[in-house]
């Protein structure tokens, strides 16, 4: 019997991520884009929506078998909305999973590149300043899950 | 004249409704002590044949349907992922399905977890877990944990739809004879699914429980037992709240039922935030949602009821001259007679009714929160904002029999004192005085229209 060619499991077309706004913070207008555009590049999404603790988005990520978590964070709390939210992912059983981060995380201005570093020394994977990112945040995640499901070798 | 015999199979009591189906009258009512030591059928027989006294001899009995919540109810144990999610989801299902929830567990089953379970003996389970797509361990695991057991129950499949088969499979392959696969409860996250769930455990509380709670005999005197009798409720709430295609209903409202161990609030409303800068999370609730409240009753519960709020409390509530009454004396009495007798007994009836209601309600209603971001203060609410429904129906013994039944519904309004709670501002209160509301649910399946019109003409306004 001819053996079906399998399927090519290194693309993101499909993937689950969990998107919000982490914190007390309602700007939901960009939220409700970013599910849009995400949906448009062929994700599954999950969005949390506005004022979400870290962990509805890690329950989320929990329910519904995501691939990546992309924390919207507006106000300026970035640091402390996020705080051991890398560590509570371990602690459910999602220790590997990618999270993004992006927006105005810190008050005033600051070294973007200080920023950036505190924020990967949190766990975060991929860190985004303020301003237009999530077409390069998406570019990112669809490299970033091919490699993953590459690495992972699915087979039929 | 046709008729329609309704039946109600309490755990104490069961009621019988005998309705003229051509003047859509209440022809006669019978309430007799249900037989669950012997045999539930008698008491059944009894109290049809009392009802049927008043029917004339060329009547024809067109319809004769029961409810049941006796032998301890429906009895279920939920069993989902994150407790939160589809945990939550799944126990709402099974409230909204009329069950009695004695157990939820979350994540992987232990082995303790699965003693816990084997020693409740539950009547069904509902195994969910994972949205559509999303996780399978968990609920594969968990199918693995109780396909290990000795359980002889039903097991409701309500869970992530890619590997409901396979979970079916494992359980049905280690002797799991009864095995339904339904819809997922909670087929992606924020969207929950109770209508299928509920429908499943129904058809199963009608081919199989009926039998295992002693209720098979009954069916020798009633066409057939039709559901739990929290669903038939529900279902008249409903009714009273949507209507019919051709007559309208009263538009959202509450429903609260005080019995002898529980007390159980129905609402059929929206919901969702009224205002503009309130933010809704958590799972959504369903439009017709029912609570039940297992330590609030008049009788079986009442000591629980003491210990909850303290028994000056009650003595307050029940507006007693005499302070210094034994009130745990007193209450062994009333559990004795079932029936008050005395003013102070009627008095310390209406206090326990009026804490009952005011704690169900706040257990039902949405809540808000504030909180404060850069903003400004801003709100999230969890749950329904009751605050627009416009009608409270009072039901069942507690409220019906009570001395003052608008005194007890007023504990469901919103009080300023805690304004966080969304119950009803301003609503207008309906007594069910016949205690017809399970019967207009049975009747509103075949005769809606009748039903409906049955209902309203049978609401005192208060």
């Amino acid at each position: 019997m001819k053996k079906r060619k399998t399927a090519d499991k290194s693309s993101y077309v499909g993937n689950t991520v969990v998107i919000g706004v982490i914190g007390a913070d309602m700007h939901v207008v960009a939220n409700k884009l970013m599910e849009i555009t995400l949906k448009e590049e062929g994700f599954n999404v999950v969005n949390v929506g506005v004022m979400a603790s870290q962990e509805d988005f890690i329950e989320a990520a929990i329910e519904t078998k995501a691939e990546a978590i992309l924390i919207s964070s507006i106000y300026g709390h970035g640091e402390i909305d996020c705080k051991g939210f890398r560590e509570k992912c371990k602690e459910a059983g999602i220790g590997d999973i990618l999270i993004y981060i992006g927006g105005n995380l810190v008050v005033g201005k600051q070294d973007w590149k200080t920023v950036e570093k505190k924020f990967k020394a949190m766990g975060f994977d991929r860190v985004y300043p303020p301003g237009d990112t999530l077409k390069q945040a998406i570019e990112d995640l669809k490299r970033d899950l091919s490699r993953r499901n590459h690495e992972r070798g699915h087979t039929d | 004249m046709n008729a329609a015999i309704l039946i109600d199979i309490g755990s104490t009591f069961t009621k019988v409704v005998c309705v003229d189906l051509d003047k859509e009258e209440i022809v006669s009512r019978a309430e007799v002590p249900t037989t669950v030591k012997t045999n539930i059928a008698i008491g059944v027989h009894t109290g049809i044949k009392e009802a049927e006294k008043a029917l004339p001899s060329t009547a024809n009995v067109k319809y004769r349907l029961a409810c049941s919540s006796a032998a301890g109810g429906l009895r279920m144990v939920v069993i989902g992922l994150v407790p939160r999610l589809t945990v939550e989801a799944a126990k709402r299902a099974a409230l909204t399905a009329g069950a009695k929830v004695i157990g939820t567990f979350s994540y992987k089953l232990t082995n303790r977890d699965v003693s816990e379970i084997t020693q409740k003996n539950p009547d069904i389970i509902l195994l969910a877990g994972g949205t559509d797509g999303g996780d399978e361990e968990n609920i594969l695991h968990n199918a693995r944990a109780l396909a290990c057991t000795k359980l002889k129950c039903p097991i409701v499949i309500a869970g992530n739809r890619a590997v409901s088969d396979e979970v079916a499979k494992i359980l049905m392959k280690n002797g799991k004879k009864e095995v339904k696969i339904t819809e997922n409860v909670m087929p992606e996250l924020g969207k929950i699914n109770v209508n299928f769930v509920q429908s499943t455990i129904r058809e199963i509380f009608i081919r199989r429980i009926i039998r295992a709670k002693g209720l098979k005999d009954v069916e020798n005197f009633v066409d057939r037992v039709v559901m739990p009798t929290p669903m038939a409720c529900l279902k008249a709430a409903f009714l009273l709240a949507m209507g019919t295609k051709k007559q309208p209903g009263i538009g959202e409202l509450v429903a609260i039922d005080v019995g002898g161990a529980t007390t159980d609030v129905y609402s059929i409303a929206d919901g969702m935030p009224r205002e503009s800068g309130i933010v809704y999370k958590g799972l959504p609730e369903p439009y017709a949602k029912r609570t039940v409240e297992g330590d609030l009753g008049l009788r079986s519960s009442a000591f629980s009821l003491i210990e909850s709020v303290g028994e000056e409390e009650v003595i307050r509530k029940s507006e007693l001259t005499n302070t210094n009454i034994d009130l745990r004396r007193a209450i062994m009495r009333l559990n004795m007679k079932k029936v008050p007798q005395t003013e102070e007994e009627l008095s310390i009836d209406m206090g326990m009714a009026r804490i009952c209601v005011e704690k169900a309600m706040e257990r039902h209603a949405g809540k808000l929160e504030a909180c404060f971001s850069p903003f400004g203060e801003v709100y999230i609410q969890y749950g329904k904002d009751l605050t627009e429904v416009k009608h409270i129906v009072g039901t069942a013994g507690g409220i019906i029999h009570n001395k003052n039944p608008k005194r007890v519904l007023e504990e469901a309004v919103f009080n300023k004192k805690n304004p966080l709670i969304l119950k009803p501002k301003k609503p207008i209160f309906y007594l069910d005085y016949n205690y017809i509301f399970y019967a207009v649910g049975l009747l509103s399946e075949i005769e809606p229209e009748k039903a409906l019109r049955i209902m309203l003409n049978n609401l005192r306004r208060l």
